[in-house]
């Protein structure tokens, strides 16, 4: 119980509303917040070792204090713009326990020198954004946000502004540029956000998990945080479980438990009588880890050793009856949809990759494609301006690499099928051979 | 093998050489003087304007609002939001051609997105969404599509109906859902994610005392 800080009393009726949040001990944090000097709030977010929550996993004080000084304008960004395949944490959040994010933006951007922030909604989360809305009006009427906050010199507006429905406005300059109102394609980067982000300014943009947290940092200290979890991954996180699993939901865990524990322990593990096939550590951008991974400790640092990564912290669980190659084309045609078209090796490498897939399906594939697929996914990663091609090609690339026999029996099935065998050549290409090409 | 699909024109692709009419001058930035915005529509979008430094951040909430007044972002629609902003239209539909909720094509009035990603298609997801778009195949009113990952996950498949989130649905949940969505209920009451308690046993606080909340009272 102790361990609870996020999910603590997070199903108590109202608590949403401003008069609840407050019995509870809400708005206690700000208090003291604004009692220290910015300079100290963040050497405490600092102290604290938060790691990012929405997916890149950079520590939240380093980011706050790569702002830099001066009496410009600067901006908080929320990035609750939540789509990642698996991930559901935020929404849990938002809808339960509004007055803690405002909280954690307050404080934050106290401690960043932000006087403007935003909430980054998705479009799809009207509930959450309602929720947001009402709990945003009262923290108004009560002081917590606008004009000099509580009778100090921090002043800070707040807008909650609604997507439109687009996985890539969770990339942070796409939400940037989404927010100021064009299509939401990702930006080059440097500058970074810190020094040129929304309008130009300088902007800090979080995750609502790591808002969220900043109040119980600020509650409990640095130090007592930090020793929660272990030591390169401190405190506690939600996970979002989902898939083949009997108690799919949220779980808030303490960093460094053994997947097994969750997956297991927590959700049930897959229904009776089926097996774990694989299982995304941090939703569908991160490679696939097999049952053998079960025991990898889930934090940034294990999880990235066995060769994945923790993500948005959402596991997707799938037992045996699933065939690979389904999922694999699933996880394809999700990101074929959802690139923004910029850069050529993700909008043309997502297009191609659906395409063999669906070939292996029909029949038309041989073993050799599957290396040519392979070398598809090298050739995205890490020549586009974002990592939405990247997202698609890690998954992708390791289910080739852990299941290439199921990937071969496929092929082979699916040539049967169409009256193909392996060496066979199909009749329209036997005509392009006839004419000398191939 | 399957032959390339082509358009009409013997187009491969459909968009980069198709979308504009050469004989046509460009559009440009609405004349206000000229152009006709209903009340209730101008005020929604000059409220969202108001909101922030620049006032082009409002083009999403604004081609919100003219898209549930219109039914969809038409270029009657885009003209009137191009009007009060002061941008020119084709500003205004690069930004409603790039998002998932801004219709591009007339659609019925009832949105009834089904979530097709990994989690839900791994319970039967696909099967759902055939079996709504079968059902709601002769009526005009629904706009039935699959849509990426909603964020649900927890009560897979799942759908959104008019923007309420429902699940875990199952077939024979279809009937009284489009029912519900016609007629104006509350859709699946009991299905409501609204409703639904966080999985995390030791969070679920069901066992607060019913009277904590109105005395306030901090355990």
């Amino acid at each position: 119980m102790s361990d609870m800080l996020l999910l603590k009393d997070i199903d108590e009726p109202g608590l949403n509303t401003l008069p609840v949040y407050e019995a509870r001990g809400g708005y206690a944090a700000l208090r003291k917040a604004l009692a220290m000097t910015p300079a100290d709030v963040l050497s405490e977010l600092e102290a604290s070792g938060l790691r990012g929550r929405g997916g890149a996993g950079f520590q939240m004080g380093k980011k706050v204090s790569f702002l830099p000084q001066g009496s410009m304008d600067k901006y908080l960004v929320c990035n609750a713009d939540e789509s990642e395949p698996g991930t559901f944490k935020d929404r849990e959040l938002m809808q339960k326990n509004p007055h803690l994010l405002i909280e954690g933006i307050v404080i934050a951007s106290y401690a960043a020198g932000a006087d403007r922030s935003f909430i980054y909604i998705r479009g799809e989360y009207v509930l959450q954004a309602d929720v947001l809305d009402a709990a945003l009006a009262e923290a108004r009427e009560a002081g917590y946000v606008g004009e000099q906050i509580l009778g100090s010199d921090h002043s800070l507006s707040l807008v909650v502004h609604r997507g439109a429905g687009a996985y890539i406005c969770g990339e942070e300059t796409g939400l940037l540029d989404s927010l100021e109102g064009k299509r939401g394609n990702p930006r080059l980067k440097p500058p970074f956000p810190a020094n040129q982000g929304l309008y130009q300014g300088p902007t800090l943009i979080n995750n609502v998990e790591t808002l969220s947290t900043v109040p119980a940092i600020m509650t409990m200290g640095a130090k007592q945080y930090a020793e929660l979890g272990v030591q390169t991954s401190t405190g506690t996180k939600l996970v979002s479980i989902s898939g083949h699993v009997q108690r799919p939901g949220n779980y808030e865990i303490e960093l460094g438990i053994p997947a097994r524990e969750i997956i297991y322990g927590l959700a049930g593990g897959p229904p009776v009588g089926s097996e774990i096939k694989c299982w995304f550590p941090g939703g569908s951008s991160a490679p696939v880890l097999t049952p053998d991974d079960l025991d990898v400790p889930y934090d940034f640092d294990s999880l990235a050793k066995a060769g994945s990564m923790l993500g948005s912290g959402a596991i997707i669980v799938v037992d045996d009856s699933t065939p690979i190659v389904e999922l694999a084309l699933k996880v394809a045609m999700f990101y074929r949809h959802e690139s923004c078209g910029k850069c050529t090796p993700c909008r043309e490498g997502t297009n191609w990759t659906v395409k063999m897939l669906q070939r292996i399906d029909s029949g038309e594939a041989t073993p050799m494609d599957l290396d040519i697929m392979a070398s598809v996914q090298d050739h995205i990663i890490g020549n586009c301006l974002c990592v939405l091609g990247d997202a698609m090609a890690m998954p992708i690339g390791s289910m080739i690499a852990k299941f290439r026999d199921e990937f071969e029996a496929h092929i082979e099935a699916a040539r049967a099928r169409a009256g193909l065998t392996l060496g066979s050549v199909p009749a329209d290409e036997q005509a392009l051979l006839a004419h000398g090409t191939s | 093998m399957t032959p390339v699909p082509r358009l009409g024109d013997d187009a491969r692709a459909s968009g980069w050489d198709r979308s504009a009419d050469p004989e046509k001058d460009p559009a440009l930035i609405p004349d206000p003087a000229t152009t006709d915005v209903p009340a209730q529509l101008r005020k929604a979008i000059e409220d969202a304007m108001a909101r922030y430094p620049d006032s082009r951040s409002a083009a999403i909430p604004a081609l919100h609002a003219a898209q549930e007044l219109h039914g969809w972002c038409s270029p009657e629609a885009i003209e009137q939001v191009a009007c009060v902003m002061q941008v020119t239209p084709a500003y205004l539909d690069s930004v409603a051609s790039f998002y998932d909720m801004l219709e591009n094509h007339p659609v019925g009035r009832h949105s009834v997105y089904v979530c097709t990603n990994i989690s839900c298609s791994l319970r039967g997801a696909d099967a759902l969404l055939a079996a709504i778009g079968e059902a709601a195949a002769d009526d005009a009113d629904f706009n039935v599509r699959s849509f990426e990952c909603l964020g649900a996950c927890d009560i897979a498949p799942m759908a959104s109906v008019d923007g309420v989130y429902v699940g875990p649905l199952s077939i024979d949940d279809v009937p009284q859902l489009l029912d519900d969505a016609r007629s104006g209920r509350p859709v699946l009451p009991d299905k409501q994610l609204a409703t639904r308690l966080v999985a995390d046993p030791r969070a679920n606080s069901q066992q607060f005392p019913p009277h904590a909340v109105e005395q306030g009272s901090s355990r």
